[in-house]
């Protein structure tokens, strides 16, 4: 591990690498891919102040409406850690670059990809899965109950991220025209590809949500 | 391709909260370092092994880059605005229309909440084999895997090749080099402010790069005179299909016409080179001339003088030739929304 250390740079030679072996001795092995954040957080303990905006490791993340603390890798990216740390399998990989947009969630009511987000960047931040759509007493969100009284998906894999995206565009715009919703949801792909049927069905999640904030 | 793996290589990250702290991070670190705006582009590199920086800096915390503001009569962009934020600002769609259709068309609409138009500028080019992480001459290796006869090269240049005969795919580019914008960019030795059209490099000035950007550097703003505040723009994007696609080639133009005269114009294309292009002879040569079929026509023509197809993109003359046309004569722009 030590080789790939990305931070300790040549100039910083010898002290670095005994700093290294210090915090090696310290923590366990299984930590290692992360020893660098020790590293920055040790340079306090050996006199050195931390760098600007370096970043710990453990941070308190606000997930469909609870704080979540979680171990989160400076690489990691939100949809990873939504899926394999905090258990959210409801937000999907597709193309995990951007190009399908089964991994949008909302952030501060905003449609992202998820898998092309950094954890570390969503601190402080509103973070909305599919989960988190439903009422607590597991009424669904109009948007979802349009899914289910419309249907409009095959396989289905794809629904969540387009879910998502239709619940944070109705935010910018509640009553679009069905050439506007196309627009607004055209970040999502889907296989199975009957598009005019998810328009279909959005276009009553339109209604639906309409209605909902009305009542 | 892409495969989806494990999570990213390791590197170290900082998400500073201001310009000062990350441009001393920048020069610390400097070659070592990446810097993060909306990470669109960043990720494909990281996540596909082909760049492997030490430290990434992260813009995200520095809200001060953030935001469209009057200044004069022009507008100042923080380099830190993203896309959306860009195409609903009322002053955006009040004096540069244009500008609106081009990040409108760029990408997708999660892309467009994210991707920064600072990020929009500074992007690499998306030939594919040098994204694959071929060693080819952009790589730092001795030959160009887009330029030999059995290469695909449907979306390569077909002007200003030096050995590399990749594009800059950016939309919004060419919109702000016809709008005369200044880039502001800064580093620990100070401030420096570039024409949009000398931001852009060709392999000719360095090949590894598609900006005047060098470690170290920061661009913070986008500064756009008032000079051509609503004047006639024309904006034209050619995809292969409506969401996602890069331009094969985009077009965008401002004038003033007096009586049906053109009295000036300004008028950039990209898409056909390593850097967008601003098409300063045909600029000249229809300025005081009749806004027109026949000024169109010709303007069209002088277009693609000096053209250099490749095998795959010779349909690139014909497109840029009509696009150049229409910018001239002036139709609906293709935008749809
Ligand atoms: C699937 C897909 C489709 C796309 N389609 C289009 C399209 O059709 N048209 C189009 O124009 N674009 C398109 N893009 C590109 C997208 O618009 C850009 O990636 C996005 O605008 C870049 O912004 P970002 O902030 O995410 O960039 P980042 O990835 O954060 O940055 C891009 C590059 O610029 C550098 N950089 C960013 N900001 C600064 C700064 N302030 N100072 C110095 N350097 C900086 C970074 O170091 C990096 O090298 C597409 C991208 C993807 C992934
Ligand atoms: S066009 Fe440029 S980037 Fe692409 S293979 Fe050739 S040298 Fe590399
Ligand atoms: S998995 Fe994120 S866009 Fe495809
Ligand atoms: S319903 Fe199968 S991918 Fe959309």
């Amino acid at each position: 591990m030590a080789e790939n250390d990305p931070v300790v740079t040549a100039d910083e030679g010898q002290r670095g690498v005994s700093r290294r072996n210090f915090i090696k001795g310290v923590i366990a092995a299984g930590a290692a891919v992360s020893t660098t954040s020790y590293l920055f957080r040790g340079g306090s303990i050996l006199g050195q102040p931390s760098l600007p905006g370096a970043v710990e490791r453990l941070v308190t993340l606000n997930v469909n409406g609870q704080q979540r603390r979680v171990d989160v890798m400076k690489q990691e990216t939100l949809a990873m850690t939504l899926r394999y740390k905090l258990g959210l399998t409801g937000t999907k990989l597709g193309c995990d670059r951007s190009e399908c947009g089964a991994c949008t969630v909302l952030i501060d009511d905003v449609p992202h990809y998820s898998c092309s987000i950094l954890t570390h960047s969503v601190r402080g931040r509103k973070v909305v899965t599919i989960e988190g759509l439903a009422s607590p007493t597991g009424q669904l969100h109009p948007v979802q109950q349009a899914v289910v009284d419309a249907q409009g998906f095959q396989c289905a894999f794809c629904m969540p991220g387009f879910v998502m995206a239709t619940v944070g565009y109705l935010k910018t715009n509640p009553n679009p025209t069905r050439p506007e919703l196309a627009h607004g949801i055209s970040g999502n792909l889907c296989r199975c590809q009957d598009y005019n049927k998810i328009l279909d069905a959005m276009m009553l999640a339109a209604e639906y949500t309409r209605r909902s904030s009305r009542a | 391709m892409a495969v989806i793996r494990d999570v990213m290589p390791a590197f170290e990250l900082f998400q500073p909260a201001n310009v000062e702290e990350a441009l001393s991070l920048l020069n610390r670190y400097k070659s070592d370092a990446w810097v993060m705006a909306g990470g669109l582009d960043s990720f494909d590199w990281l996540k596909d092994r082909i760049k492997r920086p030490k430290v990434v800096v992260d813009l995200v915390g520095v809200k001060e880059l953030e935001g469209v503001r009057a200044s004069g009569d022009g507008l100042e962009i923080g380099a830190m605005t993203t896309l959306t934020d860009l195409v609903r600002h009322p002053l955006v769609r009040e004096k540069f229309g244009m500008l609106l259709e081009a990040a409108e068309a760029a990408a997708s609409p999660q892309i467009r909440n994210q991707g920064t138009i600072g990020g929009n500028v500074s992007q690499d080019t998306r030939c594919w084999y040098y994204r694959d992480g071929w060693e080819c001459y952009r790589a730092g290796g001795n030959i160009c895997y887009a330029d030999t006869p059995t290469a695909m090269n449907r979306e390569h240049a077909i002007f200003d090749a030096d050995r590399c005969v990749a594009v800059n795919p950016s939309d919004t580019a060419p919109a702000l080099i016809a709008l005369d914008a200044k880039m502001v960019i800064r580093s620990t030795s100070g401030e420096q402010i570039v024409d949009a059209e000398h931001y852009f490099i060709g392999p000719g000035i360095d090949i590894t790069r598609m900006t005047v950007l060098k470690p170290g550097d920061l661009l913070v703003a986008i500064r756009i005179p008032g000079t051509w505040a609503g004047s006639q723009f024309y904006f034209e994007k050619v995809r292969d299909r409506k969401v996602w696609d890069f331009p094969l080639v985009n077009v965008a133009s401002v004038m003033k016409t007096s009586g049906g005269t053109i009295q000036d114009l300004r008028l950039a294309l990209n898409g056909v080179a390593a850097h967008p292009v601003r098409l300063r002879a045909v600029e000249a040569a229809v300025r005081g001339k009749p806004r027109n079929e026949q000024t169109a026509e010709m303007a069209g023509l002088m277009a693609i003088e000096g053209a250099k197809p490749l095998r795959h993109n010779g349909y690139k003359l014909p497109l840029v030739r009509n696009l150049v046309k229409r910018a001239i004569r002036g139709v609906e722009g293709s935008w749809t929304s």
